[in-house]
C-alpha cells in the first residue's frame, strides 16, 4: 500500500518530537524538578539532615519549623529527604553508567571479534542471566559486606547483562555493514573503526537499554538500603529512611511514606521519559504508531459527498462511487476513490493495475475488511443482490463475510493461522455458518481438501500451515473460501507469491471451479497474462481510480487508454522474455497528493495541454467499455 | 515432544553448572580470610581452624570447587553457624513458603496483566486503555516494599481485613484458609510490578498480532471478535508471552526478598537478608543456589509451554 510511504518524510529533530509527546514532557519536568532540588541541596537554606532535636521527635506533617515534620531522632524530614533524594540519585545513576559502560564494553567486544570470544563473552553474560535479578545482587552483597557502595557495584554488576547483549546484537549487525570492510580495506586499526564507524551507530541503543534499566536500578538501590543492606547510618538515602521507619509506621506513618512517594515520583519520571526516547529511537513506532485495525471497516461519509447512484438490482455485486481513504498524519490519501463496478452472478471480472493502484483496496472495501484506522469508507454504495452492505450491522455483515463472500488472499503463510491445524481453519468456517459439529465440519474440510486436489487430505487435514507447500498452503486458501458456497469469491493476487507452474495449476482450479459452480469471481491482479486467462471482463486501475474497463477480449484487442497500452506491453511473451522489464517510466502519483487533471499526465506518452486542466471523467466509448482519457476516441 | 523436552533437560545442566561456578567465585571474592569472613561474630579460633581445613583454603581454586561442588551433588550445602544447623534443612523448610508466595504472585500477575493488556490492545486510545495504562505506569514504578507497607496500613490496621503479618494465625489457625488469608496481601504487593511488565507486553503483542494478515483472514470467516481475539489473536500472542512470564519469575523471586521482610512471610528472602547481616554465607550460598535453579527449572517449564503453544519450534 504506498498509502503508508509518507512516515519517512523528513523527520524533525529529536527535541520537537519528544516535546510532542506530553506524557514524556510530564516524565521531563518531574525528574527535572527532583534533580534540581536535590543538586541545590547545599544551598538550599534546610536545616542539617542530621542533626537531633528530640523535644520535636515524630513531629507530624506540617509542624512548625518541619514542614514534612520529624523522624524517631527529631531529625527534619524534609531536609533528610531532599539529601536522601541526592545520595539516591547519584548512586542510581552512577551504577546506570558503570552498568552501560562495562556492558557495553563486552557486547562490542563479542560482537565485533565473533567467534570464540563472543561465544565465551555470551556464555557467561547468559550465566549471569541465569540468576533472578536481585538475589545474585544479594550474593554480591553477601560477600562484599552491606554498604552503599557495595550494593551500588552490586546493582551495576546485575544490569551489565543487558547492555551486553543489545550492544552485541547491533555491533554484529554493523561489523557485516559494507563501510566496516571499506575501513578495513583502507587499513584502519580496529580501534579506529570501533570509534569511528561502530560507535556512533551504537548510542541509541545503549540510551534505549539505559532509559529502561535506569529505573530499576534506582528501585532495587533503594530496596537494598531498605533492607540494610545498602546505605549504612548515619549516610542516607531514600531506601534506608523508609528502613528504618518502617517499625514506626503506626505511630508516624509520614516518616516511612514520604521517602518511598519520592522514590515512585522519580521512577515514575525516569520511566515517562524512557518511554518517550524509546519510542522516538524506536523505528518501529513511526508516525502511524502501531494501530489497531478495527473489526470492519468505519464508514463515515464525508459531508456533502454526492448521494450515489443506486448500482443495479440485478448484480450478484454492484459498487458505485466507492471511495475509500486512509488518513495518516493528518493526510487524507485518496487509495480508492469514486470506484464502481458490476459483478453478475457466475461472471469473472479482473481487475488489473500497479500495486497502490487502488485495486486491493477496492476489494477489500466491499465486505468492510480495510482497517480502520487508518482507513475508511468516505463515500460511495455497495450492494450485495441490491442489498446495502455499507449499512449493515456488524452482526450481519459477519454472517456475510465468508458464507456469500468470500475471500482469498495472496499470501497464504501469513493468511493462515501458524498454530491452528489447516482443517481446524477450513472447520471453523464451516461451523461458523452451518452450524455443523466439529466432526462433521472436520469431515467436510477433508472433502473440500480433495477437492482442491490436495494429495493425501485425509492426513493432510491435520498439518499446520508450515508443513504445506506454499502452492498447498493457497488451495488450502481456496477451500476455505469455497467452505459455504458462497456466489462470489474475491481472489487478491491469490497466484503472485506462487511460483509459475504452481500459479498455472491454481488458476486451472479456479477456473474448473468456476464452472462447476457457476460462483462469481473478482479477480485481482498486476498480470494482464493472468486475466486475458480467466476473466470475462477487465476494469483497470490507476492512482485509487477506473481508468478503463470492457470484455477483456475488446480491451486486449484495442486498448484505449495509453496506461492499459503500457501494461499490455508488461505482457511476457512467448520467445520474447525480455519485454516483460519494458516497465512504464515514472512512478505512479502519490494518493495524497494527487496532481490536477489526468492522474496518469506525468507518464502518459500522450499527454496535451487540455489533459492537465480539468478533470477527466470515465466515458463511455461503446456499449461495453468506458475509458478515462479525453483522447480515448483519437486512432 | 519427548525429544523437545529431554533435549532442554540437557540443556539446563550447563546452566545449572554455570550457576553453580558463578556462586562460588562471588564466594571467593570475599576480601580477606574466607573462613574468619564466613564465621563473622562466631568466630572461635577453633572455628576458624575447623573451617578453613573444612573450605580446603590450603588447596587451589579448582580443587575447591571440586571438592565443593561434590558436597552439593551429595545435598551438603554446608552448616549455618548462626543457625547451628546444616543449610540444607534451614533452605528446605523455608523454600515451601517462598514458592508459596511466588506461585500465588505469578499467578495473579499473568491473569491481571494478560486481562489487562488484551482489554488495552482491543481499546486502543479509550478511556479503558488510557487508565490501564496510566496504572501500568504506576506499577511498574512502585517500590514494591513501600506499597506493601501502604497495604498493611490500609487493609491490616485500619480496616482490619487482612493480618498484619505471618503466614498463620498464633492462635486457632493453621487451615488453608487462614494461609489464604494470610497470602493475600504479599502476594497481590508482590504481584503488583510483574502485572505491570506483563500487562504492558501483552498490550504491544496483542496490537502487533492484531494487525497480521491471518487476523483479517478470520474476520473475512465471519468470525465474531471474541473468537478472533481469543482463538486467533491472543494465542498468538501467547506464544511470545510465555517465555517473558518465565523471566518475570526472576523478578518475583528476588521481590519476595522485601514482601517477605516486610509481611514477615517465613521464607527464603527474609532468611537471606538475615544470614547477610549476620554475615551467615554459606547460608546465603545455599539459599541463593537453591533460588537460582528453581529459576532455571520454571524457566524450562516456560519454554515447554510454548513448545505446546506453538507447532512451529522443532520437535
Ligand atoms: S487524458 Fe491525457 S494524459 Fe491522461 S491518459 Fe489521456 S492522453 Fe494521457
Amino acid at each position: 500500500m504506498s498509502a503508508t510511504t509518507s512516515a519517512s518524510a523528513a523527520r524533525p529533530g529529536w527535541w520537537p518530537r519528544l516535546r510532542r509527546n506530553h506524557l514524556a514532557v510530564v516524565g521531563l519536568i518531574i525528574l527535572a524538578a527532583i534533580a534540581l532540588i536535590a543538586l541545590a541541596a547545599p544551598i538550599l537554606p534546610l536545616p542539617d539532615p542530621n542533626a537531633t532535636d528530640l523535644p520535636a521527635r515524630l513531629a507530624p506533617l506540617l509542624s512548625p519549623g518541619h514542614p514534612l515534620g520529624a523522624d524517631q531522632l527529631g531529625r527534619d524530614m524534609l531536609s533528610r529527604i531532599i539529601w536522601g533524594t541526592r545520595v539516591s540519585l547519584a548512586v542510581g545513576v552512577v551504577a546506570a553508567l558503570a552498568a552501560a559502560l562495562i556492558g557495553s564494553l563486552i557486547g562490542i567486544v563479542a560482537g565485533f571479534y565473533g567467534r570464540w570470544v563472543d561465544t565465551a563473552l555470551m556464555r557467561a553474560i547468559d550465566m549471569l542471566m541465569a540468576f533472578p535479578y536481585l538475589l545474585l545482587a544479594l550474593a554480591i552483597v553477601a560477600a562484599l559486606g552491606p554498604g552503599l557502595l557495595n550494593a551500588l557495584f552490586a546493582i551495576s554488576i546485575v544490569n551489565i547483562p543487558f547492555f551486553a547483549r543489545s550492544v552485541r546484537g547491533v555491533t554484529l549487525g554493523l561489523v557485516r555493514r559494507d563501510y566496516v570492510d571499506a575501513a578495513r580495506l583502507t587499513g584502519q586499526g580496529d580501534f579506529a573503526i570501533l570509534t569511528g564507524e561502530i560507535l556512533p551507530n551504537l548510542l541509541p541503543v545503549i540510551v534505549i537499554t539505559l532509559s529502561t534499566t535506569l529505573g530499576w536500578m534506582i528501585l532495587e538501590t533503594a530496596g537494598l538500603s531498605f533492607l540494610g543492606l545498602g546505605a549504612q547510618p548515619p549516610q542516607a538515602d531514600l531506601g534506608s529512611m523508609l528502613g528504618e521507619a518502617r517499625a514506626l509506621v503506626l505511630v508516624a506513618p509520614h516518616v516511612a511514606l514520604i521517602p518511598g512517594l519520592v522514590i515512585l515520583l522519580l521512577v515514575i519520571g525516569i520511566n515517562l521519559v524512557g518511554d518517550g526516547i524509546r519510542d522516538m529511537l524506536d523505528p518501529r513506532l513511526g508516525s502511524g504508531g502501531l494501530a489497531r485495525p478495527g473489526a470492519a471497516t468505519a464508514v463515515a461519509f464525508d459531508a456533502g459527498s454526492p448521494t450515489p447512484e443506486p448500482p443495479p438490482a440485478a448484480a450478484a455485486l454492484g459498487v458505485r462511487n466507492l471511495a475509500t481513504h486512509f488518513l495518516l498524519g493528518g493526510e487524507r490519501h485518496k487509495a480508492a476513490d469514486n470506484v464502481g463496478l458490476d459483478l453478475h452472478a457466475g461472471e469473472c471480472l479482473g481487475i488489473v493495475g500497479e500495486s497502490g493502484s487502488g485495486k486491493s483496496v477496492t476489494a477489500l472495501s466491499i465486505l468492510r475488511l480495510v482497517p480502520t484506522p487508518p482507513g475508511r469508507i468516505v463515500g460511495g454504495a455497495i450492494h450485495h443482490h441490491g442489498q446495502d452492505l455499507l449499512g449493515l450491522k456488524p452482526a450481519d455483515l459477519r454472517d456475510l463475510r465468508g458464507n456469500r463472500i468470500a475471500y482469498i488472499f495472496q499470501d497464504p503463510l501469513g493468511t493462515l493461522n501458524p498454530l491452528l491445524t489447516v482443517g481446524e481453519q477450513i472447520a471453523e468456517t464451516i461451523r461458523r455458518h452451518q452450524g455443523k459439529s466439529r466432526s462433521e465440519a472436520m469431515a467436510l474440510a477433508v472433502d473440500l481438501m480433495e477437492r482442491v486436489r490436495i494429495p493425501d487430505a485425509a492426513n493432510r487435514v491435520s498439518a499446520y500451515p508450515h508443513e504445506l507447500s506454499g502452492g498447498q498452503r493457497q488451495r488450502i486458501g481456496i477451500a476455505m473460501a469455497l467452505a459455504n458456497d458462497p456466489d462470489i469469491i474475491i481472489a487478491d493476487e491469490p497466484t503472485t507469491a506462487l511460483d509459475v507452474t504452481i500459479q498455472a495449476e491454481i488458476l486451472d482450479l479456479l477456473r474448473d471451479l468456476r464452472r462447476e459452480r457457476g460462483t462469481a469471481l473478482l479477480f485481482i491482479t498486476h498480470d494482464f497474462g493472468v486475466v486475458a486467462d480467466l476473466c470475462d471482463r477487465v476494469m483497470v486501475m490507476y492512482a485509487g481510480r477506473v481508468v478503463e474497463t470492457g470484455p477483456v477480449r475488446d480491451v486486449l484487442r484495442d486498448p484505449r487508454h495509453p496506461y492499459t497500452r503500457r501494461l499490455l506491453d508488461c505482457v511476457p511473451v512467448l520467445g520474447q522474455p525480455k519485454r516483460a522489464l519494458n516497465a512504464i517510466p515514472g512512478l505512479p502519483p502519490a494518493v495524497n497528493r494527487l496532481p490536477q487533471g489526468c492522474h496518469f499526465a506525468d507518464r502518459c506518452d500522450r499527454v496535451i495541454e487540455r489533459c492537465r486542466t480539468s478533470d477527466v471523467a470515465l466515458d463511455p466509448i461503446g456499449p461495453y467499455r468506458t475509458v478515462r482519457c479525453i483522447r480515448a476516441r483519437e486512432p | 515432544m519427548l525429544s523437545y523436552t529431554l533435549r532442554r533437560l540437557a540443556m539446563i545442566v550447563p546452566v545449572l553448572f554455570g550457576i553453580s561456578v558463578i556462586v562460588f567465585l562471588i564466594m571467593a571474592l570475599i576480601p580477606g580470610d574466607p573462613a574468619l569472613a564466613i564465621l563473622g561474630s562466631f568466630a572461635t579460633p577453633d572455628n576458624v581452624a575447623k573451617l578453613r581445613q573444612d573450605l580446603g583454603l590450603d588447596r587451589s581454586l579448582v580443587e575447591q570447587y571440586v571438592v565443593w561442588l561434590g558436597n552439593l551433588a551429595h545435598g551438603d550445602f554446608g552448616r549455618s553457624y548462626s543457625l547451628n544447623r546444616p543449610v540444607i534443612d534451614e533452605v528446605r523448610e523455608r523454600l515451601g513458603p517462598t514458592l508459596l508466595l511466588a506461585g500465588a504472585s505469578l499467578l495473579l500477575c499473568t491473569v491481571l496483566g494478560l486481562a489487562a493488556g488484551v482489554v488495552s490492545a482491543i481499546r486502543q486510545y479509550g478511556w479503558q486503555d488510557k487508565i490501564l495504562t496510566l496504572l501500568v505506569l504506576i506499577g511498574l514504578s512502585t517500590p514494591s516494599f513501600w506499597l506493601g507497607l501502604i497495604l498493611v496500613l490500609v487493609f491490616s490496621v485500619q480496616l482490619k481485613w487482612f493480618p498484619v503479618s505471618g503466614m498463620y494465625a498464633i492462635y486457632g489457625g493453621g487451615d488453608t484458609l487462614d494461609l489464604l488469608w494470610h497470602l493475600a496481601l504479599p502476594a497481590i504487593t508482590l504481584a503488583v510490578v510483574a502485572t505491570g511488565v506483563i500487562a504492558r507486553l501483552t498490550r504491544s503483542t496483542m496490537l502487533e498480532v492484531l494487525r497480521q494478515d491471518f487476523v483479517r483472514t478470520a474476520r473475512a470467516k465471519g468470525l465474531d471478535e471474541r473468537t478472533v481475539i481469543r482463538k486467533h489473536a491472543l494465542r498468538n500472542a501467547l506464544v511470545n508471552i510465555v517465555p517473558i512470564i518465565g523471566i518475570q519469575t526472576g523478578f518475583v523471586l528476588g521481590g519476595a526478598v522485601y514482601i517477605e521482610t516486610v509481611f514477615q512471610w517465613p521464607g527464603i528472602g527474609r532468611m537471606l537478608v538475615t544470614a547477610i547481616s549476620t554475615r551467615d554465607i554459606l547460608l546465603v550460598q545455599g539459599g541463593v543456589l537453591v533460588v537460582a535453579a528453581c529459576y532455571v527449572l520454571i524457566n524450562l517449564a516456560a519454554d515447554l509451554v510454548q513448545h505446546m503453544l506453538d507447532p512451529r519450534i522443532g520437535t
